[in-house]
């Protein structure tokens, strides 16, 4: 191959690759955490009122289903500006459970019924199996507050990092 | 050193709705006016009985401003999901109502969260003018 085409082929992989990157759209490769995603508007404005949950924790069909109904959002009014909306529809659906390549993704959205769209990623059966040893009255402690609450007991959740290794369980 | 230092006023003016306490005031006395033509000013203590005041929501729960705010606005408080709110009082906490953008989008999320309505110009102020003067 001539030297200029091998040039111009490593060029055009690095720049997707930093493009893929940039977008959020690709991940570590399957690992435990899932792949780093970010948005600023992600960031703020779901952060707001709760932990922020990685896109990769539900289907796009839940994401949907939670943007297009704010005004409502678990028994309180999250509603956004229409742009800052559709902006972070966009983003969660890109990089929704069954768009990643991360395992835990995978087998969240596996472990959803198609015909089911769940908002809580609670209801999951992924979430039930996992959590089955843990105790309610353990998530309604005072430091806990809800098994919603993931960052209480994960303390890399908000990176979509929920390794064995990095529970501790508040007394 | 003059000219940076209008470059740095002017990266700040851009910040499109950065707002004081006090201008915000002026915003809602003007919509206020127009509601009501025999408004006659805002109240501290009106803002703040209105910050404590209970509603019956029709979920059957009682809530208020202070069921996530505490009843003391200097303190923090926390949302159902658990995380921690910044104090609302001024005084203890400088960077409440400097983003017009953010006021608005809170009252009009929170209003119709506590009182099943959108607040009028009056009840804003009231509350803002009882923030502001807390000490």
């Amino acid at each position: 191959m001539k030297k200029w085409m091998q040039f111009l082929i490593l060029m055009t992989s690095i720049t997707s690759t930093s493009a893929l990157l940039a977008s959020g759209g690709i991940d570590g490769g399957g690992g435990n955490a899932m792949p780093p995603a970010t948005n600023a508007k992600w960031k703020t404005e779901c952060s707001g009122c709760h932990m922020l949950y990685h896109p990769g924790l539900l289907p796009e069909r839940s994401w949907n289903k939670m943007m297009n109904g704010l005004d409502k959002h678990f028994g309180e009014n999250a509603t956004l500006d229409a742009a800052t909306r559709d902006e972070i529809k966009r983003f969660l659906v890109a990089n929704s459970a069954e768009k990643s390549t991360n395992r835990r993704s995978n087998r969240i959205d596996q472990s959803i019924p198609s015909d089911a769209t769940p908002l809580r990623i609670t209801e999951t059966r992924y979430f039930t199996s996992k959590h089955d040893e843990v105790s309610p009255l353990t998530f309604k402690r005072k430091n806990i507050g809800s098994a919603a609450n993931c960052i209480a007991c994960h303390k890399n959740a908000e990176k979509g990092d929920f390794s064995e290794s990095q529970i501790r369980i508040p007394r | 050193m003059c000219k940076n230092l209008m470059l740095l006023g002017l990266l700040f003016s851009v910040n499109v709705l950065a707002a004081t306490p006090q201008e915000l005031l002026k915003q809602y006395e003007a919509q206020a006016k127009q509601e009501n033509p025999a408004f006659s000013g805002f109240s501290a203590s009106n803002g703040a009985s209105f910050f404590k005041a209970e509603h019956a929501h029709s979920s059957g729960q009682k809530v208020s401003c202070s069921t996530c705010h505490t009843t003391d606005p200097r303190n923090q408080g926390k949302t159902r999901a658990n995380k921690v709110i910044e104090p609302m009082a001024i005084i203890a906490n400088p960077q409440r109502f400097t983003d017009a953008a953010k006021v608005e989008k809170w009252f009009g999320r929170n209003c119709k969260d506590v009182l099943e309505r959108a607040c009028t110009a009056q009840e804003k102020g009231d509350y803002l003018q009882y923030l502001v003067t807390v000490k």
